[in-house]
């Protein structure tokens, strides 16, 4: 065996032995659940300062919970954004779309018509409502659970679901693993699949912004788990040197994977509270609180878009499905943790907001959702005449050459030239479609 | 130069660079310039002296200590529409910024399918030389060769620097840009126990002013021979010029200026005629881009070799600093792999 230093035994004399932390979820798979634990101030309970304040008039709501709709499903104190019912209604429409969405393309996976599909059942309002809260066409640069952005802005479900089935019409050629949309026209930034790389990205883009004197801000989002990445610290140096006008997003649903949001350091602060250290505006909110997710960003980027600099947003709130369509929740928490949540679920709040100002009715909702699945549905449907994955109706073959580099180089061509020849050795009689 | 009216003056590397960040500054508002040190100071090695005061905060600045934000920020402004020219301050930091170049940069072109691009230059000194000791010495453009999407280029004389950074800038493609810090101030033959000599004695450090370009890809043959090819690039041309001049072996030198796209068409023009290939380069051997051009050589031109492939490099070693010279592929190296040639 090769020498190594000796495992050294404990000789700290009378010293008491150090022991190694390894954080552990509160609950398990089977473990009755009880959240009481949570401090969960009561809406309205904070004053809102104004966009253009110190950052540490912000350090309480970096430790606090913004809050806006009550137990009576009214909406409450400094931070109600005083929406008309018209807004609110869209905004219902667009989550519970999102959501519908999400269910169907969920069976589509499971049914084989494509690889992977993350939902992010419970999260609507962090994209949603945040999406409201910015203009068309500030740049968002989104994580893998902000396919409620899209929706709000418009982007067609068929295009969403051709990217999903990598099918011939997807406008990212077949590339991507699915839901890692890209539309530049809707100042989406392409998704990554590596964590938290779309975060100094933001940065800079909000500083070519301020490069520029434009006016348009960015906004990005990651969750809990991936606010480790050293990428967060470098976006939040860069935005706090260069005073750049973007609103970060940490999303804590609670769990990474397989991984809770101790994992992350969640035990020791909450996540809004790293932006005190940087000296930018934090805010804590409650993530399934559709009009505080609202207020906050809209505060967030009226303080950017003045020219006073990044915020950064906890969104407090839970994951109540899967990471994705690859993992099983049931072998790593326990079962019963989504319905004790104590913030509820941001659509039922909504509606019940809405059913309170008497501007929505419970046969509207059913209404509303009945819709939405045919609507899906006949998205799913104009989409699958493009093809589903591995079904053969794919992008030209040489497609999968090009975009490497502006232009293909020398050993492209040739790596073009041998994928044709072993797909006509294969299939002799096979012709590009 | 036809044109007559263009004033050309003897400029080292340094001042190369620093005229041609100037000429794209000049010409293009969406070029920025920034990096550790390069704003009000000019750089560590002084290749943006000057540009801030000329060009302004806003276009020439410093960052923090962070290459991941560096390569990120530059990845969104891209995004945004700029032309972001970030500097790594020593090749060997440019580590904390590989997933920002390997997973976004060289990536963004084709998982967004031409939505958006990363048109970016990365300057960053590299090689060694200089007593700079493991963590200031360092020749890593395999690691970026390797990965699909990433341009690499290597300039060796001021006339070239000039121009492929100008070339090299307009592109729409990432482009690492490793710049050898050994002959930023003069040529090297190899003989660091020799005096230096000034760039000014070398004819290619004729520079003209204003704006010229050098393409991308394409190599340039710095003196045509027939005995053998050697392949080279940056620092190491000069040191095989000088070893071979000294030999009196008429070798044809390639100095490949850009390894990704790699003007393999030159490479294998000039081994078809010769039939014996030397490969030169100062990073260490395995998994060099030299193993890369071996295999090459080797597919396309075996039949006109008349002898095995030399590969000539640093050690598989970190870059020692007392040893550094023991390190270094000098004169005695490549002297040893050219007698192999030549009597094979």
């Amino acid at each position: 065996m090769a020498k190594r230093p000796a495992s050294a035994k404990p000789s700290g004399g009378n010293l008491p032995p150090l022991r190694l932390h390894v954080p552990e979820p509160p609950f398990r798979p089977g473990d009755p659940v009880d959240y009481s634990f949570l401090e969960i101030p009561p809406a309205g309970a904070f004053a809102r300062p104004d966009e253009a304040c110190t950052t540490e008039e912000t350090h309480a709501l970096c430790h606090g919970l913004i809050r806006v709709l009550d137990e009576d499903h009214s909406a409450v104190g400094a931070w109600d954004p005083k929406l008309d019912p018209e807004t609110l209604r869209r905004m219902l429409r667009t989550m519970a779309l999102t959501r519908a969405f999400d269910d169907r393309m969920y069976r589509g996976q499971r049914q084989g018509k494509t690889s992977f599909y993350m939902k992010c059942t419970g999260e609507e309002a962090t994209s949603v409502a945040s999406a409201f809260a910015l203009a068309d066409d500030d740049m968002v640069f989104p994580s893998y659970r902000q396919q409620g952005i899209l929706i709000a802005r418009g982007y067609p479900l068929t295009e969403m679901i051709n990217q999903i089935y990598s099918n011939k019409a997807d406008k990212l050629k077949g590339r991507q693993l699915p839901i890692m949309y890209s539309s530049r026209e809707h100042s989406f930034f392409t998704i990554s699949g590596n964590l938290a790389t779309q975060y100094p990205q933001a940065a800079g883009w909000a500083m070519a912004s301020a490069i520029k004197g434009d006016t348009r801000i960015a906004a990005t989002w990651i969750g809990e788990g991936s606010s480790a990445e050293g990428d967060a610290h470098a976006a939040f140096t860069f935005a706090t040197v260069f005073n750049a006008p973007v609103v970060f997003n940490i999303v804590n649903n609670q769990w990474a994977i397989s991984s809770f949001s101790g994992f992350a350091g969640g035990e020791r602060a909450t996540f809004a509270a790293k932006a005190i250290g940087y000296g930018i505006a934090g805010l804590r909110v409650d993530g399934n609180d559709a009009l505080a997710v609202y207020a906050a960003m809209r505060w967030a980027a009226n303080r950017a878009r003045g020219g006073n600099g990044p915020t950064l947003i906890e969104h407090f709130t839970y994951r109540a499905e899967g990471h994705s369509t690859s993992d099983d929740p049931g072998q790593y928490r326990s079962a019963h943790e989504r319905e004790e949540w104590p913030l509820g679920d941001p659509i039922m709040r909504l509606k019940r907001h809405l059913i309170a100002l008497g501007e929505w009715s419970s046969e509207q909702h059913e209404a509303m959702d009945a819709e939405h699945i045919d609507q899906v549905k006949a998205a799913t449907k104009e989409a699958e005449k493009n093809g589903v994955l591995g079904h053969g109706l794919h992008h030209p073959f040489h497609t999968m050459f090009e975009d490497v580099y502006e232009e293909l180089p020398w050993n492209l061509e040739e790596q073009a030239e041998q994928a044709m020849r072993e797909r006509r050795t294969k299939w002799p009689e096979w012709k590009e479609p | 130069m036809s044109d007559i009216t263009v004033k050309v003056r003897r400029l080292n590397m340094i001042e190369a660079i620093n005229e041609a960040l100037s000429v794209m500054l000049e010409r293009d508002p969406d070029v920025v310039v920034f990096g550790e040190d390069i704003g009000f100071f000019g750089g560590v090695f002084r290749a943006t002296a000057g540009l801030q005061k000329r060009f302004g905060k806003n276009r020439v600045f410093d960052t923090p200590i962070n290459e991941c934000g560096i390569i990120g920020a530059a990845v969104g402004m891209g995004a945004y529409g700029l032309r972001p020219v970030p500097e790594i301050q020593f090749a060997d930091y440019i580590y904390p910024g590989l997933d920002q170049l390997i997973s976004e940069a060289a990536r963004l072109r084709y998982r967004s399918a031409g939505e958006f691009i990363a048109p970016m230059t990365v300057r960053s000194p590299f090689g060694g030389g200089i007593f700079g000791g493991q963590t200031h010495s360092q020749s890593p453009e395999a690691l970026f060769t390797h990965v699909a999407g990433l341009k690499t280029v290597i300039p060796a004389t001021p006339y070239d620097a000039k121009g492929l950074l100008i070339a090299a800038i307009e592109d729409n493609d990432p482009v690492i840009f490793f710049e050898p810090k050994r002959i930023y101030n003069g040529p090297f033959s190899g003989y660091y126990d020799k005096p230096v000599e000034p760039w000014a004695r070398h004819p290619d450090s004729e520079v003209p002013e204003g704006y010229y370009r050098i393409p991308l890809g394409k190599a340039r043959i710095v003196r045509e021979g027939e005995a053998m090819t050697v392949l080279a690039y940056g620092t190491m041309i000069h040191v095989a010029e000088a070893v071979l001049a000294e030999k009196g072996i008429d070798a044809e030198i390639i100095d490949l200026r850009t390894l990704v796209p790699l003007d393999i068409e030159t490479v294998e023009k000039s081994v078809q005629k010769t039939g014996k290939c030397l490969i030169v380069h100062e990073a260490t051997r395995t998994g060099g881009f030299g193993g890369e051009l071996s295999a090459l050589v080797q597919e396309r031109c075996f039949y006109h070799l008349e002898a095995p492939i030399e590969r000539v490099t640093g050690f598989d070693t970190p870059y020692p600093h007392s040893l550094e010279w023991a390190y270094f592929p000098g004169p005695v190296r490549i002297g040893e792999a050219v007698d192999r040639l030549l009597k094979a």
